[in-house]
């Protein structure tokens, strides 16, 4: 490790252990705004983990995070919480490779459609389940705090960044640097194109079927329409292109602004939150191209610094 | 030393007044809600929830406020959507406790966005009276979160009532036996449809058709179709509201007219009567109230003043009733703390005089008077069976579409 990669840690560190303290500092309202800046931040940050390198647009947060939430629903009487995301996680990657052995083939706006589609798609096979086998709402009735939600949010966040920095130092992350600058050329390279997109795609339906596990006993009632609400998505989306996808720390540089304006706005204009979304999602087309990312690295290479 | 200590006792003292002054001086009730103002619930929430709220809260302070011990306190509304949205419910909830520090708040609206939010209510010791809640799991609910109340009633024993109106009409001698029964596919639909079924078919009926179909289904046509092919006597859907309004208006272009003709949450919205006027004489449907009640009445008068708009027969007056309850318990506690407030809504004993009818609540916070059934005669939709309610009206054959 040079000592540069060292000072990073220690930053990291420093700034886990800050943001995991925030119970015994914070209020409970900010401990409920950082539940959400928490969940917001894990799925993003894992999105552009898979995105980010590969620009493939994914909108299937919703249909891995709902799956979660069932898994939990199901599974909370008779296992023990703590493997309740294991096995989540587990079910979203296999879900995942097999959405990505059919779609990843396709180029670009193909997965878009199929992505966005999926959430529906296993909500209506969800449903037609419950409906074939007579199954009642769900109820998910623990005694998990939001503080201890929280802490797993933190703990799967520390995760997806050292998962994330350990793909963009391996093979793997250096294969989907290449294919997402031009596919033809990665292919001729001799990369195993599918292989590695499908490897990768894994790692975000798994995070959002975990992250969705671990916020089913704050939901309490789990039903397919709320449980695989496709506003998820977007907003995974937009908060993660709004931060930029260029850096591991660039999804979080998009949420907090973007969950605290969120807060601000249903506060004062309460009926304008998709305005919001529609508004981001044009200033990051026109303006922001790279994100707070992009932004940061422009203004560096302008005023000194390294490039 | 000395004189420090005499200041800072001084400046103790001074601080203990003004926080005295401060409580004196507090004349009003803050008073948040957060229910939906956009999201797929907007809808029900605009017709069933705010207008009752909004009511409750301006006719209470045109009556002067309420009176809290010997203080005559005025109420103060703090509104907010929660997006349909279970995450923006706790938010909203959260925010409300600790950001505009209300007194008390309204729970949400719907069974899903009201149990999304019973922890937070549960956690900051607010007291959450619901009106929009129909569940099974009082007991659970209640254990976990002993703040929380139901006035609305319970999912079992509505599919119940509608099976047992069927097994009477036809002792009656006013209908067969062949029933067509389908269901919105969701948790909902899916539970009452099976509490349904089997009380029918273990009382005789012949279950002649039986489907479900997707939430959000636009085309209902074919559903009846097979119920008019099959030849049912009695027709009973577990729908919500988009398909209440799209298998009514099939029935009426099929011109399937069977003995009974039932369709769950919205066949008591003003909405629907609005829709098909006349031609919905007979109709049955999920809820109902004691239409020639006084205080109903007189409810749904100052509903039109105020909202423009008639109230729904059904939660719309057990939404208004818990805001009546929050104000009763406040003013039997004769103060605004949270804690005294619910202890004197856990104390059993304790009656409230509502435009339901009086209300009191059992060992699961549970209020066990309560309307399930409804049907629509000469204009107004009436409570044809209760549970524990005065006023229910006898039940009409369904004569075809007018």
């Amino acid at each position: 490790m040079t000592t540069r990669e060292i000072r990073n840690f220690i930053i990291a560190a420093a700034l886990l252990a800050l943001c995991a303290l925030l119970p015994v500092y914070g209020s409970p309202y900010w401990l409920t705004m950082g539940t959400t800046m928490a969940m917001f931040a894990v799925l993003a940050t894992s999105w552009a983990l898979f995105s980010g390198p590969t620009h493939y647009i994914s909108l299937a947060t919703a249909a891995f995070f709902g799956v979660g939430t069932f898994v939990t629903g199901l599974g909370f009487q008779s296992l023990p919480f703590w493997a309740l995301p294991l096995i989540a996680a587990g079910i979203g990657a296999v879900l995942a490779a097999l959405v990505g052995l059919v779609t990843l083939r396709l180029s670009g706006v193909y997965f878009v459609i199929f992505t966005l589609g999926l959430a529906e798609m296993v909500r209506q096979v969800v449903t037609w389940v419950q409906n074939q086998t007579g199954h009642r709402g769900m109820y998910v009735l623990t005694s998990i705090t939001e503080r201890e939600i929280y802490w797993m949010l933190v703990g799967l966040g520390a995760l997806v960044y050292l998962l994330g920095w350990l793909i963009g130092r391996s093979r793997l992350g250096f294969a989907l640097r290449i294919i997402g600058n031009d596919e033809t050329v990665a292919k001729h390279l001799g990369i195993d194109t599918a292989l590695a997109k499908v490897a990768l795609f894994m790692v975000p339906g798994a995070v959002a079927a975990a992250v969705g596990a671990m916020l089913a006993p704050r939901y309490i009632y789990i039903e397919p329409a709320t449980a695989f609400a496709p506003l998820l998505s977007f907003q995974v989306v937009i908060m993660a292109l709004l931060g930029g996808t260029g850096r591991l720390w660039g999804p979080i540089a998009g949420v907090i602004p973007f969950t605290l304006l969120w807060e601000v706005i249903t506060r004062q204009a309460p009926n304008q939150t998709l305005l919001l979304l529609g508004i981001a999602f044009l200033l990051i087309v026109y303006v922001l191209p790279g994100g707070f990312v992009g932004l940061w690295d422009r203004l560096r290479r302008r005023y000194g610094g390294q490039p | 030393m000395i004189r420090r200590t005499i200041m800072t006792g001084a400046a103790a003292a001074a601080l203990f007044a003004g926080s005295l002054g401060a409580a004196g001086a507090q004349d009003t009730i803050l008073l948040g809600a957060a229910a939906p103002q956009t999201g797929p619930l907007a809808g029900g929430a605009t017709v069933t929830h705010w207008p009752a709220v909004r009511l409750w809260v301006q006719q209470t302070n045109e009556d002067g406020g309420l009176q809290v011990g010997d203080q005559q306190m005025t109420i103060e509304l703090v509104e907010y959507d929660d997006q349909t949205n279970p995450q923006q419910a706790i938010q909203a909830a959260q925010r409300m406790a600790t950001q505009d520090e209300v007194d008390f708040m309204v729970a949400p609206y719907s069974t899903g966005l009201n149990l999304a939010a019973a922890p937070i209510f549960a956690q900051l010791g607010y007291p959450m009276i619901t009106g929009t809640a129909v569940t099974d799991q009082q007991p659970a609910l209640a254990a976990q979160f002993p703040n929380m109340f139901f006035v609305l009633g319970r999912t079992s024993v509505m599919a119940e009532d509608t099976a047992q109106l069927l097994v009477d009409m036809r002792e009656r001698g006013d209908l067969g036996d062949r029933v067509a029964l389908v269901n919105v596919a969701d948790a909902f639909g899916i539970e009452m449809a099976g509490i349904s079924k089997a009380i029918l078919e273990e009382n005789g009926f012949e279950i002649v058709y039986e489907t479900s179909y997707p939430l959000g289904t636009q085309d209902l046509a074919p559903v009846i179709d097979g119920a008019r092919a099959a030849e049912a006597d009695a027709f009973i859907a577990w729908s919500y509201p988009g398909d209440t309004f799209a298998l009514t208006d099939q029935a009426i272009v099929q011109n399937f007219a069977p003995q009974v003709f039932f369709t769950a949450v919205a066949t008591a919205f003003p909405a629907y009567q609005e829709r098909f006027g006349d031609q919905i004489e007979g109709v049955l449907g999920m809820g109902g109230v004691n239409a020639d009640d006084p205080a109903f009445q007189e409810f749904a008068q100052a509903h039109m003043e105020m909202a423009g708009q008639a109230p729904d027969y059904w939660a719309s007056a057990a939404t208004y009733a818990a805001l009546e309850i929050l104000g009763q318990a406040i003013e039997g506690a004769g103060t605004t703390d949270r804690a005294a407030v619910l202890e004197y809504l856990q104390d059993q004993s304790h009656e409230y005089a509502t435009i339901l009818g009086p209300v009191n609540f059992n060992e699961n916070n549970d209020n066990e008077r309560y309307w399930t059934v409804g049907q629509w005669q000469d204009g107004v939709f009436r409570g044809v069976a209760s549970q524990g309610r005065d006023g229910v009206t006898e039940v009409e054959t369904f004569d075809g579409w007018n």
